[in-house]
């Protein structure tokens, strides 16, 4: 974590539109951010739409420590994002951990939940005690104390929106994790790393060459991707933590796409060293055990696994158009996925193995498509003119992806039903090529 | 479009010339520029041919190399196998649209459409490396279809 001395100094929405009616909520949030190790930056955060059941929850100010507020702001901004809640105004209603919460009121003034506590500071340690209160069934649903540092307090504040979420859901909560993306601005190609909200980012590479699909490792330690730094498209593996990074394919020609197996121990990789593009395998560790997985004498590119590991999604131009098929990880004969349109690109299959997401090209726009791998059945989860690089969240809900934006790449998200769409911009840069990290043990 | 078609007859014509000259000793020519080195087959020369026009351009998610091209790729071809210890790069590039990943394959398979036009003139394979920058380098940086088609491209670049 880089520091962070004048956290959280966002301006949540002090209204919520209601001109749009129930169904349609506009929400604007900029926020300013620390660009790691360059100049202060700008963030545009847009929300449009509802989702499809919402839970009325009221986050009340945590009192105490002036930070309690931001917290609070934190919480509400995360559940927001989700669209799976509709919050209640606590205005006017001081609580602190200890308050004995009256929930017919609360119940009353049309919470289902609500969520208290108080940050309390000593030196530089926080401690912020929570609460999340059931109004229906009158009684604590959850409650935890987390103890911190000040930079600290964002990451925290994320721990508590997931403890809310899941407890309210009964889905695991994605506030916590992070993101992946390539920031371009000007000449300069930067391979940065994000909260889930787009806040704390941190530069892991910079390059005056393009950097272009960075796949999460399945534990969130490293990132694979490729970089034209040599002149030509080569994989790396890089150690976030240590930045330690190596070439993990480097043959004649091109090397690309890198995906991860998810026992993170194989790479499936892009190579042009026979010919045209195909899938090849190679060991994620130290790029040992080169192996090819696809033969066509046409382009087989973008693998991307299955969650149980048996299965490589990929693009192939074998029928004439780009269209996503599927082989076994082992190698075998490929089989056809999608057949609507002439160009269906960038598999990527959701955490429980059903849905698998694209790109497709329809009246000349490129969409992000839903796939219903049993039934077929197929949805557009976005309406833009160049939607790219989806990636689903690691528990299923959300779609990240770059849309174009007057002009510019930004970072957009929509809930997996697609009822729900909010983008991210970034003043002075471009957003390409974002990828939604895993789940990581705290 | 029509600064193209001129492209292609000046190219047509200085092969035609340089045909008619072959028999000059090429290793005598390198370096050397004639009256507007045009006439050079020296990649190195800015005025040679094969400095001047060294790009291939293609069609719309097309990777057929079209016939005005083809006389420009038979000399660098011809060219390759006069100078056996010349490498070339054959990059390949494509417009804006679609994704990254198909976008880089896709220029690879434009790369190798001229490298294989090269094999059948006799350049041996290892000669010739093709690469792919896809959308990730483009010339051109606008959205019309003019930048489009500047970017839908296979450079030849000779490794010194």
């Amino acid at each position: 974590m880089t520091h962070h001395t004048s956290p959280m100094n966002s301006l949540y929405p002090s209204s919520i539109l209601s001109a749009f009616k129930n169904w349609l909520n506009i929400i604007v949030v900029t926020l300013l951010i620390g660009f790691g190790l360059t100049a202060n930056a700008q963030l545009r955060v847009d929300i449009s739409g509802t989702g499809a059941q919402q839970y009325p929850v009221a986050i009340a100010d945590f009192s105490g420590d002036g930070a309690g507020a931001q917290v609070a702001e934190i919480i509400r901004a995360d559940l927001t994002r989700s669209g799976q809640f509709r919050l209640i105004s606590t205005a006017g209603t001081p609580l602190t951990y200890a308050t004995p919460i009256a929930y017919d009121e609360w119940r009353k003034r049309g919470a289902d939940f609500i969520a208290y506590g108080t940050v309390t500071r000593s030196g530089d340690r926080f401690e912020i005690k929570y609460r999340l209160g059931d109004t229906v069934k009158r009684g604590t649903l959850d409650e935890i104390s987390i103890v911190g540092s000040e930079k600290e307090l964002r990451r925290m504040s994320h721990q508590i929106a997931d403890r809310i979420y899941e407890k309210i859901t009964g889905i695991r909560g994605v506030f916590s994790t992070r993101i992946a993306y390539v920031l371009k601005r000007g000449k300069t190609f930067e391979l940065q790393i994000a909260d889930a909200d787009g806040q704390n980012p941190q530069v892991a590479l910079r390059s005056g060459e393009p950097i272009i699909s960075p796949a999460w490792s399945p534990d969130g330690s490293r990132l694979a991707y490729v970089s034209f730094e040599s002149g030509k498209p080569v994989v790396y593996v890089h150690q976030l933590a240590t930045s330690k990074r190596f070439p993990v394919a480097n043959y004649k020609g091109n090397n690309s796409a890198p995906a991860w197996s998810p026992d993170g121990n194989t790479l499936a990789v892009v190579l042009t060293r026979d010919g045209l593009s195909q899938i090849y395998l190679v060991n994620a560790t130290d790029g040992g055990n080169l192996r090819r997985l696809t033969r066509s004498p046409l382009i087989d590119t973008e693998p991307s696994y299955s969650p149980d590991g048996n299965t490589i999604y990929f693009t192939s131009d074998r029928s004439g158009s780009p269209q996503i098929y599927s082989v076994s990880a082992q190698g075998g004969e490929p089989r056809r996925v999608t057949f609507n349109g002439s160009y269906n690109i960038s598999p990527r299959v959701s955490p429980d193995g059903k849905t698998l997401l694209s790109v497709t090209r329809r009246d000349g726009s490129y969409r992000v498509a839903s796939l219903d791998l049993a039934s077929g059945a197929e949805s557009l989860l976005t309406q833009g003119r160049d939607d790219q690089s989806p990636s689903f969240a690691p528990n299923g809900m959300q779609v990240l992806y770059a849309a174009n934006q007057g002009g510019r790449s930004v970072l957009a998200g929509v809930s997996s039903d697609g009822r729900v769409r909010q983008t991210l911009s970034v003043l002075n840069g471009e957003i390409r090529e974002p990828t939604w990290g895993p789940f990581t043990n705290k | 479009m029509r600064s193209r078609i001129a492209k292609v007859v000046t190219i047509a014509a200085l092969a035609a010339g340089l045909a008619a000259c072959s028999s000059v000793s090429l290793d005598d020519q390198a370096g050397k520029s004639g009256a507007d080195g045009s006439g050079v087959l020296d990649p190195f020369n800015p005025q040679s041919i094969l400095a001047k026009q060294r790009s291939v351009y293609f069609d719309y998610n097309s990777y057929a190399v079209s016939d005005q091209y083809r006389s420009l790729v038979d000399t660098h071809g011809k060219y390759l196998v006069s100078a056996p210890q010349q490498r070339v790069v054959i990059e390949g590039n494509t417009d804006a649209r679609g994704g990254a990943e198909y976008n880089l394959a896709l220029g690879q398979r434009r790369a190798e459409a001229v490298r294989r036009m090269l094999t059948l003139i006799g350049v041996p394979d290892t000669q010739v490396e093709t690469i792919s920058f896809g959308k990730e380098k483009p010339k051109a940086l606008g959205d019309s279809e003019a930048d489009y088609a500047e970017n839908r491209r296979a450079d030849f670049n000779y490794k010194r």
